[in-house]
């Protein structure tokens, strides 16, 4: 299908007349409606969280106890959580979302690659509560006896792959957070790929080259900093994915010492703890922890979207 | 000198690596490898339909769609949450659909260049700001004053959630409109806004109402930015938006922590009946719109 030209000179005329100035301001209005809403949401999650963070200072993101009863509060557990879950979910996800990308792309006939886009982009649909629910009643048990196992008897040597596997823990949120994040990184990856100028695969072509070498070597190297930005917006996905993973990582309150431990990300923490918490330090350390999160995946976000942007222009907004 | 060696080395080195045979072979290992990939994307999607419809179906029942929800597994159901997600859902479209559709319109039919790609830019962080924090965010203006827990402070957390996905889409959608309709247009003399609204977003209409129920679709499944606001109740609330409602997520999210296997029956049934509602919406607008606009 070829589009015509939506008549971008318009944009930006003044509107004459009354009416047409009135539905102007309108849409005017709603839009920076939603600049407003990011705006103020970090406003007040700031002012929200300003008693601990002139209590603590630094010293909150360095902290290692949450004791409301002392009121003293750290986040650093929490962090550490948050960071390792999204870091084995990145691990898993990564390579098989990025060949899922290039065959898609790159390889597959339309009449298997329509079906498999089809699928994926159901599995980006499904709500997290229910992978959560999925999660603690399916998965778990079945990594606890698979994976966990043969990984703590098989690397057991390795300090931080050893230890107890319960199926509940670290590594279970790590696999429901890939699976998660799967569709996020296909889906932009493979627009990346296409909008790879079709004359860098006919000029390796032309040399000889088989379909692969097309793929690796003239293809890759042109989406790699579009590639690395759809990475990084899944990892933004994972490090703020609240139910799923607060089902499954077992509420540990101390930083995790191995694989398969109880751990708490920021999200689960604040999920589980935020209804029961007395209004005061307690409820503003655990804004100040989702400050904390905000500043990151705002971070990520921004410097995947620049990524993506160099590659491929906009991309469509779905996550 | 031969042509070999004054081809860039590169390329000569892949000339080099063998006369095809083990290049076509790594070349067949690594397609193979990539249709793999493929498939291991779509277990889990089989794995979580096998297992949300197995143990989902049977505990779908007439207890479940019609008895408020009890605790300690002695039996209810999940009605109070159907119908906290039948009010809240549709609130929260109301309130998020004309600032995403007027938005969206603004972006792409009247802002200029540098302040739309500031809002664009805006919506796609918004869009990636963590559901959990929308709550948190709803909570400290809307539940902490009237130190109320309300239906209404979580209809104003989806909205947050579905507003930029309709901006996002609008955009994309009238980006489809062609320019000339609006020329066409306007030099009849019909007024700007008169173009806009009864012939752009008129011609883009099916593609708008497509993101508006995807957008729908993923604010129906949304759990976190309920917790603080809505919260979650056992009682049937009708109406009133002041006080506390259930949801579906949240049902299935309060009933799969308890230790009793009658209520992790019921998070079954209600995980079934949301997934049936979010895939089917999904499913039919993925099929109207590829069929429509015909693009792979």
């Amino acid at each position: 299908m070829t589009t015509l030209p939506s008549a971008p000179w318009l944009a930006g005329r003044p509107a004459r007349g009354s009416a047409d100035r009135v539905f102007r301001w309108a849409t005017r209005l709603a839009a920076l409606g939603v600049v407003a809403i990011l705006v103020l949401l970090a406003i007040q999650l700031l002012d929200s969280s300003l008693l601990t963070w002139q209590t603590f200072g630094l010293g909150f993101i360095t902290g290692t106890t949450w004791d409301p009863v002392a009121a003293i509060y750290g986040a650093l557990p929490y962090i550490v959580g948050t960071l390792l879950s999204s870091l084995i979910a990145l691990v898993l996800a990564t390579p098989i979302a990025i060949l899922t990308a290039i065959f898609l792309a790159e390889i597959a006939s339309p009449r298997l690659a329509t079906p498999l886009t089809f699928m994926i982009e159901l599995l980006a649909a499904i709500p997290s509560v229910v992978f959560g629910l999925w999660g603690v009643f399916v998965l778990a048990p079945f990594l606890r006896v698979t994976a966990e196992a043969w990984i703590s008897s098989t690397f057991g040597f390795i300090p931080f792959l050893a230890g107890p596997t319960f199926g509940i823990g670290l590594f279970t949120a790590g696999v429901i957070l890939a699976i998660m994040i799967l569709p996020t990184i296909v889906s932009i990856s493979r627009e990346v790929i296409r909008s790879v100028p079709d004359s860098q695969r006919e000029a390796m072509l032309a040399l000889g080259a088989t379909r692969w070498e097309v793929i690796a070597k003239a293809v890759l190297p042109f989406a790699r900093s579009g590639i690395f930005g759809a990475v990084i917006l899944g990892l933004g996905r994972a490090l703020g994915e609240t139910m799923a993973v607060t089902m499954v990582i077992g509420n540990g309150q101390a930083i995790p010492t191995h694989l398969f431990d109880q751990a708490q990300t920021i999200a689960s923490k604040i999920a589980t703890t935020f209804n029961e918490a007395t209004i005061g330090i307690q409820t503003n350390s655990l804004i100040a922890l989702g400050l904390i999160l905000l500043v990151i995946t705002i971070g990520l976000n921004i410097v995947a979207r620049l990524l993506v942007w160099r590659v491929a222009g906009p991309v469509g907004a779905e996550r | 000198m031969t042509a070999t060696t004054t081809a860039p080395t590169r390329t000569a080195a892949i000339l080099r690596a063998g006369a095809g045979g083990r290049r076509m072979w790594f070349d067949r290992v690594m397609r193979s490898v990539a249709l793999l990939a493929s498939l291991a994307c779509v277990i889990p999607l089989g794995a979580v339909l096998f297992f949300v419809t197995a143990r989902g179906i049977s505990a779908v029942n007439l207890d479940l769609l019609t008895k408020p929800s009890r605790a300690l597994g002695v039996g209810g159901g999940a009605v109070s949450a159907i119908l906290g997600t039948l009010q809240m859902v549709p609130v929260a479209a109301l309130l998020a659909i004309p600032i995403g559709v007027l938005a969206g319109i603004y972006v792409h039919e009247y802002g200029a260049a540098r302040s739309a790609r500031t809002i664009r830019f805006a919506a796609d962080v918004l869009v990636g700001v963590p559901s959990i924090l929308i709550g948190i965010f709803v909570f400290t203006f809307l539940v902490l004053p009237f130190r109320q827990y309300n239906a209404f402070a979580g209809s104003v957390a989806l909205a947050v959630i579905m507003a930029p996905v309709i901006m996002r889409t609008t955009e994309e959608v009238l980006k489809l409109v062609p320019g000339n309709l609006r020329e066409a247009s306007l030099a009849l003399g019909v007024p700007r806004w008169r173009t806009t609204l009864a012939i752009v977003v008129r011609t883009a209409l099916p593609g708008i109402l497509t993101g508006i129920m995807l957008a729908l679709a993923r604010a129906t499944g949304e759990t976190a930015p309920l917790l603080f606001t809505a919260l979650g109740s056992r009682l049937v609330n009708v109406g009133d938006f002041g006080k506390p409602m259930d949801a579906l997520p949240l049902f299935i999210y309060v009933n799969a922590r308890q230790p009793y296997d009658l209520q992790n029956a019921q998070a079954w049934g209600a995980a079934f009946l949301l997934l049936v509602f979010v895939l089917a919406v999904n499913v039919l607008v993925r099929l109207g719109s590829t069929s429509r606009r015909r693009t792979p």
